[in-house]
């Protein structure tokens, strides 16, 4: 049986997907993979409150994909229902249509659990379970059913290494999860929801709350991580957006003078260096440019 | 080379009215504290002083619970002793799994429903009803019925502890941040999962610390018992039929007494009583610690 290490560089070796080779007649030209999500003109409700509103766009198979934008303009919102985490807010809606590989996120019969299984999430600010490091990188494949102590030992293994964590923790994987640095939690976070082998994985700033050489190890375990999965990652740093984002997704606010209520939409969506170097609209332009947000 | 001299900065609390009503509120707040620790220091000095006598190995071990007139050294607490932890014992196991279950509907599955509102605003009522009333209620529909009992005693003490237990648990549960609730759906875990095993284990600790307060409340109650399970002086091995004893009806019976002995046993019991509740506590903080090590 191949070690988990061994598992790691073999998949690193292989060649890069297509959608991932940008070709040199044209720099903007980002040839498209299987699509993963197909979003329709969504809107997205709390109560009769209009948080989002119009969004489409379709994300691609092994591409990392930022969205970006001013605080409020609902960036987060669309990242939630991509895995139907907005449902555990009790007056939260969607409205449009959201196809996850062909198959629609909010059709009847769709169980919120099955796309979470497949669809997984970091969040904003580290959030380690009060249980040992093992025990929180066990957690999901336990859930999924997984008791054998030799099987979890290797997802373990293979989970905190992938997620660069591995060296640091070795020693002490019986000892809290909280007792880790912050950027340590994080990469925890990383290795906890890797290690039940998500389709896509949900990132809603997760460097936010770390210092540049933590974001550093990140956003290279995001590179390390994208030829196995597809990531979707929420940002307020644009210089992260251009470091690792193959497309990019610029949303801002509608303020409605009338009632006073600010509703956010999707702007502008396209290959990121696109968006940083010739965006099309004049809201993008301002905004990357730095002169407004 | 030196730096050029400069007059040092005084950094002193100017004196005057501001320094005047710190020093008030400071003499305030360690007087109440002192005023606090009175009672309690001279309670437990008095039981210590008046009941520490009465203490032998035959006290603690021995019975039946001799007459009133019979002077301190023969017979033994025993009865009472046996009957105060089944009887709260099993006001434990009814209770505490009840309002575990009830705290963790009421917060984590109940939200703002009318159900949930109701059992928050009914046990907010019950934690307001005198304890000689729950005794009463008890008398009304079981031993009027079933005669009396540990297991009536135990019922009433139940109706005392249930609210407390709903409440310090849903408080516990209220602390669990919902990062981890949404961490684990993240996952894909199913809501009863999420409950088991992140937010019950991450408040579990001050879970037990409530649940365990609550008994050591209840050990102390007489008038609830009173009307339960009456009281006798010989040990009733069978909690669920036939009149029982407890260490706090005993004290109320003997310390009315005009006899040497029966307040010297009334002063005994009361010491055991405060040991046990002790003993508890403690237990209480060793399970905690335990529970909550990796919480830090």
């Amino acid at each position: 049986m191949d070690s988990p290490e061994q598992n790691v560089v073999a998949s690193a070796q292989l060649p890069k997907p297509a959608a991932l080779q940008h070709t040199a007649q044209d720099a903007f030209a980002t040839s498209t993979g299987t699509p993963i999500f197909d979003a329709k003109g969504i809107s997205i409700y709390y109560g009769s409150f209009k948080a989002v509103t119009n969004v489409s766009l379709t994300i691609y198979e092994n591409e990392i994909t930022a969205f970006i934008g001013p605080s409020g303009c609902g960036k987060t919102t669309v990242l939630r229902t991509l895995n139907r985490l907005n449902d555990l807010i009790p007056e939260a809606r969607v409205e449009g249509e959201v196809d996850y590989r062909g198959a629609n996120l909010y059709g009847s019969g769709v169980s919120p659990i099955a796309v979470r299984r497949r669809i997984g999430m970091v969040f904003q600010k580290p959030n380690p379970f009060p249980k040992s490091i093992y025990d929180n990188v066990a957690y999901g494949p336990r859930i999924n059913g997984i008791r054998n102590k030799g099987k979890l030992d290797e997802i373990v293994e293979r989970s905190l290494r992938q997620a660069a964590l591995w060296d640091e923790v070795k020693n002490r994987l019986n000892k809290s999860g909280l007792g880790l640095s912050g950027g340590q939690a994080q990469r925890l976070c990383i290795a906890r929801t890797l290690a039940v082998e998500p389709d896509v994985v949900l990132m809603d700033e997760p460097a936010s709350a770390l210092d540049p050489i933590a974001t550093g190890k990140i956003e290279d375990l995001m590179h390390e991580i994208k030829s196995q999965y597809t990531i979707v990652i929420v940002t307020h740093n644009m210089q992260q957006a251009t470091r690792v984002s193959d497309r990019t997704a610029f949303y801002s606010v509608l303020v409605n003078p009338d009632s006073d209520t600010r509703t956010g939409t999707l702007v502008e969506y396209g290959p990121t260096q696109q968006i940083f170097e010739d965006p099309q609209d004049p809201r993008t332009q301002a905004y990357v440019t730095g002169r407004m947000g | 080379m030196t730096a050029t001299e400069q007059p040092a900065v005084d950094l002193r609390e100017p004196a005057g009215w501001r320094r005047t009503k710190n020093q008030i509120a400071t003499t305030l707040m360690a007087l109440s504290f002192v005023i606090v620790l009175i009672p309690l220091g001279f309670v437990l000095f008095t039981v210590i002083a008046k009941g520490a006598s009465a203490i032998s190995w035959s006290f603690l071990t021995g019975g039946p619970i001799p007459p009133n007139v019979v002077p301190i050294g023969i017979g033994g607490m025993w009865p009472a002793i046996y009957g105060t932890l089944v009887i709260t014992g099993l006001a434990a196991v009814i209770a505490v799994p009840l309002g575990v279950l009830g705290a963790i509907y009421v917060n984590e599955y109940g939200g703002r429903g009318p159900l949930a509102q109701v059992v928050r605003f009914m046990s907010d009522v019950m934690t307001g009803v005198p304890s000689i009333v729950m005794g009463l209620f008890i008398f009304s529909i079981w031993v009027l019925h079933f005669g009396y009992s540990g297991l009536a005693g135990a019922f009433a003490l139940a109706c005392l502890m249930l609210p407390v237990v709903i409440r310090s648990s849903e408080e516990m549960l209220k602390l669990v941040p919902d990062p981890l609730r949404e961490a684990s759906y993240a996952l894909g875990a199913t809501k009863s999962r999420v409950t088991l095993t992140v937010v019950l284990p991450a408040a579990i600790g001050g879970i037990v610390s409530g649940a365990l307060l609550a008994i050591a409340r209840a050990a102390g109650e007489t008038a609830p018992l009173l009307f339960t399970i009456l009281t006798v002086t010989a040990t009733n091995a069978n909690v669920f039929k036939g009149a029982n004893t407890a260490l706090s009806t005993q004290i109320f019976t003997n310390a009315t007494q005009p006899y040497l002995g029966a307040q010297a046993r009334a002063w005994g019991a009361a010491l055991t009583l405060i040991a046990i509740a002790f003993i508890l506590m403690i237990v209480a903080r060793m399970v905690t610690a335990r529970f909550t090590r990796y919480s830090r």
